[in-house]
């Protein structure tokens, strides 16, 4: 079916070339994207590509949704391999290593390298590029980005008699406040934890990579060689999840990343650390009065930030380079960025978008999109290597076993930097 | 009438399944098993050939002994559970109670359910606090538990979800065994004096024998081969807890993108399972009872 129509699209083209009506070329592509949160997504995608799809009738595009960050980086690389890649993809920013050495995407920098391109270039939030250039290059275009921030129930603060307008700051805050927002039933067992940081799997991690730059530390360089998981901070961070389930502040054991909204809704948690791409969705389902605020942090306010870019793939066609830039553009362009951004919360990657008048009413009915805004000052790149998946493994197993309680941090921390070293010292 | 097929025809018609075979079957292991001696090369890794680095790096590997672990015990758990429970339902639907058809029905349900929504469905039961399992201990005043975030639960809650969809399929092989139970033979040891629970014993379950070699060859395959919920629910964690090896192998060749340990895995697991395959043949063999 899509075979035919693309046939049909270049017939037309041809005829249209043969007669000399138009001179355009065109280009068919396609275009794999994740959802990674609780929004409606995968229209406002699909309404965005059908817009660009009209004001460019020479060209076609097909978005296709491919399943979580994961499952699209996993597609689009096998697709990749079997020499018929999407022509372009919004993919983990974190994988841009991955795939450098798989040799599979272009430098965007070389195809938009004229005086305009350059300047659209450096247009974006330099917290965002930092984690899209490598080697000097720009290798992809920050789109769907955001930061974690820390979401509480103001009512349930109001209940405890804490103040609705101060959510905690620093760790030690947050265990205090923390055991105020904690409630037990007759039998002592915990109907309402007093908050929720999901420590399992690539979000666990994420989030941890929040904890570690608040105490002063990075996990990871932008030489893709380094990852520095056995360090003071990551310790302290490991010890401060510890201390969260000991002080009953927190539901011991592992917390997963997609109930986590899901338990805050319900309430069976007072506050909970997640991505901002859930705002939508928290600001639709809440039957409550609720709140964002920064991540509280060790010695100072600290986040990771996350999120997912657009690469252009090596294996294209001229034509299909300037249809996927000009796709790019257009997704990234400040009307654009504000209807994704007004229908996530993921965080608008470009200062010109929040100067539209939408995002201007947003940011006045919903306050809380600009916390993620005003905390990428202190947010630092996510976790990210060459082999960046079976190196983060090491980070993930460390975590999850310390949390589940089947190691000693220390312990964990020096097996998995030991893991990494090993994986990465084919690179120095 | 002649019988006999002319050799052209005979060559023609075995190769298309013979080729079927060496292109999806036997090319690929080999493929597998060559792959397992270089090194995983990229751009930025030339590719070497690294002899028995990879089987080395198996031997030390510490999260494929705690799967091989968890493999075994998810085998020896599910299947005898799956089979004792599908003899069970087998012979409450084909008993002469009412309202069997209904129960066929609903014990059958799972199976037909893809494997993926089964475990989107459970583990919206599992999720803790608002899970339909956390609401029945409630209901006891025990405290919730979150299964599939602990260590010590993640793997048997995922047992639980392959039994409970395996159970229906089995269920429908042991009916269809029971019903063709002679009931002369249930009559005469009924007139000799014996039991109902004797003539199970003795009559029906070793009439059941073929079935039940077959159905355990067949969970023994599903155990290896069905990791859909794994990646659904888990994926492996928390702490490779309810890793199995199949979803390892799918981890470390399309996740990590590490094709020659991959590779390797993927040696070990068709050596194992040729392995089993020995074992049950010879089992077939001796204790099968076939008429």
């Amino acid at each position: 079916m899509t075979r035919l129509k693309s046939y049909a699209t270049l017939l037309g083209a041809t005829a249209l070339t043969l007669t000399g009506v138009a001179s355009v070329s065109a280009a068919d592509l396609e275009f794999y994207f994740p959802v990674g949160v609780n929004a409606p997504a995968v229209e406002t995608i699909q309404a965005l590509t059908d817009e660009w799809a009209a004001a460019n009738p020479q060209h076609t595009v097909k978005a296709v949704y491919a399943g979580n960050y994961e499952e699209t980086t996993t597609k689009a690389l096998t697709a990749a391999n079997a020499g018929q890649p999407p022509q372009v993809a919004v993919l983990l920013s974190i994988d841009l290593f991955t795939l450098i050495e798989e040799d599979v995407i272009l430098p965007i920098s070389d195809i938009a390298n004229s005086e305009e391109d350059k300047e659209w270039i450096s247009g974006f939030y330099p917290a965002f590029m930092s984690d899209a250039q490598f080697e000097g290059k720009t290798y992809a275009i920050p789109f769907q980005r955001s930061t974690p921030v820390y979401y509480y129930n103001k009512d349930a603060f109001r209940e405890a008699g804490l103040d609705p307008e101060a959510p905690p700051k620093t760790w030690d805050e947050m265990i205090e406040v923390g055991k105020a927002l904690t409630v037990k039933d007759d039998n002592g067992n915990v109907t309402r934890w007093g908050t929720r940081i999901p420590t399992l799997g690539l979000g666990g991690a994420w989030l941890f990579g929040g904890l570690v730059v608040s105490k002063g530390d990075v996990l990871t360089t932008e030489t893709g060689i380094e990852a520095r998981m056995d360090t003071p901070a990551t310790l302290a961070s490991l010890e401060f999840l510890l201390r969260l389930a000991q002080e009953e502040v927190m539901a011991p054991g592992g917390i997963t990343w997609g109930d986590t909204p899901k338990a805050f809704l319900e309430g069976q948690t007072a506050s909970m650390w997640t991505s901002t791409g859930n705002l939508a969705f928290i600001e639709e389902n809440a039957e409550f009065d609720w709140g964002v605020g920064f991540l509280p942090g060790g010695d100072g306010p600290g986040a990771p930030i996350g999120g997912g870019n657009f690469y252009v793939f090596q294996d294209t066609t001229e034509e299909e380079r300037e249809a996927a830039l000009d796709f790019i553009k257009f997704m990234t362009s400040p009307d654009s960025a504000a209807k994704w951004s007004i229908a996530t919360g993921y965080v608008a990657p470009r200062p010109d978008t929040w100067e539209t008048p939408e995002m201007k009413a947003y940011a006045e009915r919903l306050p809380q999109a600009l916390v993620a805004l005003d905390q990428l000052a202190y947010a630092e790149r996510e976790f990210a290597t060459f082999q960046r998946a079976k190196v983060t493994q090491y980070l993930v197993d460390a975590i999850e076993s310390v949390v589940t309680g089947n190691a000693e941090p220390a312990e964990a921390l020096s097996k998995a930097q030991e893991g990494a070293d090993k994986v990465l010292g084919d690179y120095q | 009438m002649n019988n006999r097929l002319s050799i052209r025809l005979a060559v023609i018609m075995l190769v298309i399944p013979c080729s079927l075979l060496v292109a999806f079957t036997h090319y690929p292991a080999i493929q597998a098993l060559i792959n397992s001696f270089w090194n995983n090369s990229s751009s930025r890794r030339p590719s070497r050939f690294s002899g028995i680095e990879n089987y080395q790096a198996l031997m030390e590997d510490d999260r494929l002994a705690q799967i091989l672990i968890n493999s075994t015990i998810y085998a020896l758990g599910t299947i005898p559970l799956a089979i004792g429970l599908s003899i069970g339902m087998a012979l409450l639907v084909n008993s002469r109670l009412p309202g069997t058809t209904l129960m066929r029905l609903s014990f059958f349900m799972p199976t037909m359910l893809p494997m993926i929504a089964v475990a989107n469905i459970w583990l919206f039961f599992y999720a803790p606090g608002i899970g339909l399992a956390s609401q029945i201990l409630e209901v006891f005043g025990m405290p919730s538990i979150n299964f599939l975030g602990r260590t010590d639960t993640a793997l048997a809650s995922m047992m639980f979800v392959a039994v409970w969809k395996e159970a229906g399929l089995f269920m429908i092989f042991y009916l269809a065994a029971l019903q063709s139970v002679p009931t002369n033979l249930k009559d005469a040891a009924k007139l000799e004096g014996a039991s109902a629970l004797r003539v199970f014993w003795d009559v029906v379950m070793p009439l059941l024998r073929p079935t039940t070699i077959f159905v355990a060859v067949n969970a023994l395959i599903n155990a290896f081969r069905l990791v859909d919920h794994v990646i659904v629910m888990t994926e492996g964690g928390p702490n490779n807890s309810s890793a199995l090896l199949l979803y390892y192998i799918y981890e470390v060749t399309f996740r990590q993108r590490d094709f020659a340990y991959g590779a390797t895995l993927t040696v070990l697991m068709v050596g194992l399972l040729g392995l089993l395959a020995i074992v049950q043949y010879w089992v077939l063999n001796r204790k099968a009872h076939y008429q």
